[in-house]
């Protein structure tokens, strides 16, 4: 893992100064709200509908235990005991008092970590595969890129005030596993001839205009990323339109002026950009990837695992949807589910973290990540050492046995929390995943995708859910529409409306006449929800949700 | 015809705890909707909205929100309101944790 330098501890303490001075200011009356508001967004400071929201990067979803056990501190001291880990692998404190923040981001400079640029039309945290360094189908580990790009986004004097926000997400896999194709840059490592390089994508994003990416290089040899993504970023700070917020994202620019002329403008940019990188970048980038070799792996006799997982059927069904294939002999990348049914889906206790940062220095080669899908991932466990942890993660209510299953639920914080919220997520998915524990129903279901958003900014990410669902408040009552056959993947698709919405009361049924169409309708149980919609289309679904007497009602 | 002025009240968010707060008779900033001032009268309810965006050390981002008369003070006619006046569903934090 990438360790601060002396720079990188300078350049935190001296900010972490200034706007411990700024939010002395505000206090004593010195600084008024306009004056002040920018200055705490740029340091990741929101103010919610209840109370203020401090955003925390976690560059790449990447933490050792010393820093997942200083985020539990920081949740105990300074809020209410919990934090809330978000699909931009960020951690969300919901209850910062204002004079404490400033002690609080100086608790997480101790570790290296900050809120900068965890809000405002910036490039915000870089997010990577949460397999990354441990997926078996990897190319490269795309965290050495992905700290290259926080360090040359971090407080980059060109680009603090673009158009709209940015963000940009990495694999190193050819199975996206971080929805690159919904960022406003998405970049594949790809290997070419034996030489390692970058498929870089532009202009997709979700939102009220949700658009999918477009290959605006196939192929971007390694030493020319850097001025290359600074290319696409300062044409689009030149082109992007800042007259209407709305249309003010990458992926309208790319719309309206077609990927092309966005090409040849950043080629253009490119040209003047390139022999002003002297390698430099290269060189760090050297220095950053041997901070990101892989842990020693052991070889071990798996025995202790083979016989548990015979005989005890709980911990069978837990390695079935928990454990995905590691590409060392012997080992598992074991994802901790953040959505116990009924449970708030990311939302972990301190003392939840305290264990999982225990785990990870015990078991895990002291590494951690955070999912888009707001879950916690050991990377790096060998087999043997599985039944020990999972009877750990079992006393710690955190071996919910459901990754990838219906009730493994993306939500945003919704009306609970968020203020640009139109309605609720939170309670509308853990009634969704109770009702599924009740049913018994989602190992049968299979692998199924759902995710809901509390506004049309679409953070829940949506419209990439097999199943979508969208609060909207509708004449002064939540109201939510419900889409289907969205996809996150490297097939990304965006989900079909089905018709009207539904009220809050009504949603969960919605979604169980879904299912159940699906589980009606489906080739057997080898047939995914997402293949199924695939092969028959919309109707069967849009039949199960307005039965015929609604529609003539 | 303009439309007909619909009841409200001013509120806020506390500048220092970030919780929900409303405008009462006497100046005071409480935290119960129910002491808050019910304006039902345009012209007085844009001076109170001046008078409390000027208290800039005290709340943030002071505005005018819809409400209907109740037995016990205003009452929310929208449900973003009711949340505010109450606090998250999932969790039993903030105002009605302190109230309780």
């Amino acid at each position: 893992m990438y360790q601060y330098t002396e720079f990188d501890r300078d350049f935190l303490a001296a900010r972490n100064a200034q706007f411990r001075a700024q939010v002395e200011r505000r206090i004593d009356g010195s600084l008024t709200e306009d004056e002040f508001k920018p200055l705490r967004l740029m340091n990741g400071l929101y103010l919610q509908l209840h109370a203020y929201m401090l955003r925390v990067a976690i560059p790449y979803g990447t933490l050792n235990s010393g820093q997942m056990r200083q985020l539990a501190m920081i949740a105990d001291r300074w809020d209410r005991g919990y934090g809330h880990f978000t699909t931009r692998q960020n951690i969300q404190y919901n209850w910062p008092k204002l004079k404490d923040v400033p002690d609080m981001l100086d608790a997480l400079a101790e570790v290296g970590m900050h809120a900068i640029q965890t809000s405002g039309n910036t490039i915000r945290n870089v997010t990577a595969d949460h397999f990354a360094g441990a997926a078996r189908d990897e190319i490269a580990d795309p965290r050495p890129v992905a700290e290259l790009l926080r360090q040359w986004s971090t407080d980059h004097p060109e680009f603090q005030f673009l158009p709209r926000k940015f963000k940009i997400a990495v694999t190193g896999s050819p199975h996206d596993r971080a929805v690159i194709k919904a960022h406003d840059i998405g970049i594949r490592v790809v290997e070419r001839d034996g030489q390692t390089g970058y498929e870089v994508l532009v202009g997709g994003g979700l939102g009220r205009t949700p658009m999918i990416g477009k290959v605006i290089n196939d192929f971007v040899a390694a030493e020319d990323l850097l001025p290359y993504l600074e290319a696409i970023v300062s044409t689009y700070n030149v082109l992007g339109r800042r007259d209407n917020k709305y249309k003010a994202r990458i992926k309208i620019t790319v719309h309206e002026n077609g990927i092309d002329t966005i090409r040849e403008k950043v080629e253009a940019r490119f040209a003047e950009l390139k022999p002003r990188f002297t390698g430099v970048d290269q060189e760090m980038l050297a220095t950053i990837e041997a901070q990101f070799a892989p842990p020693a792996f052991r070889e071990a006799p798996t025995d202790a695992y083979d016989e548990t997982y015979a005989k005890n059927p709980l911990f069978r069904s837990w390695c079935d949807t928990n454990l995905h294939p590691h590409k060392a002999e012997g080992y598992a990348i074991v994802s901790i589910s953040l959505k116990k049914h009924g449970a708030t889906p990311g939302d972990a206790t301190g003392d939840q973290m305290r264990v999982m940062a225990d785990l990870a220095q015990a078991y895990g080669h002291d590494e951690l990540r955070i999912s888009h899908e707001q879950n916690v991932i050991l990377p790096h466990v060998h087999r043997s050492d599985l039944p020990a942890l999972y009877a750990r993660l079992k006393a710690a209510d955190l071996a919910t046995a459901n990754i990838g299953l219906i009730s493994d639920i993306i939500a945003c914080p919704g009306m609970d929390y968020c203020a640009l919220a139109t309605a609720r997520s939170i309670p509308v998915a853990q009634e969704i995943a109770e009702r599924f524990a009740e049913l018994k129903l989602e190992h049968d279901i299979g692998p199924l995708k759902l995710k809901i958003s509390g506004c049309i900014n679409a953070c829940g990410h949506h419209h990439v859910g097999h199943i979508g669902i969208l609060g909207l408040d509708r004449a002064g009552v939540e109201n939510y529409q419900i889409t289907i056959g969205g996809d996150a993947t490297e097939d990304a698709a965006i989900g079909e409306r089905m018709g009207p919405g539904f009220a809050y009361d009504e949603v969960t049924d919605a979604i169980e006449r879904i299912v159940r169409a699906y589980l009606d309708t489906r080739e057997g149980p080898q047939e995914t929800f997402l293949e199924t919609f695939r092969r028959l289309g919309a109707d069967p679904f849009k039949a199960a949700l307005y039965p015929k007497e609604t529609v003539d009602a | 015809m303009p439309r007909a002025f619909t009841p409200k009240v001013i509120t806020a968010n506390a500048l220092l705890e970030g919780d929900v707060v409303y405008l009462t008779r006497d100046d005071r900033w409480t935290r119960d909707l129910k002491e808050a001032e019910l304006l039902t009268d345009e012209a007085h309810a844009d001076l109170r909205l001046i008078e409390a965006e000027r208290r800039v050390s005290e709340v943030v981002g002071a505005y005018l929100a819809e409400m209907k008369p109740g037995p016990d003070g205003p009452e929310p006619t929208h449900f973003r309101e009711d949340f505010r006046r109450t606090g998250p569903s999932n969790y039993f934090h903030g105002k009605q944790e302190e109230r309780a």
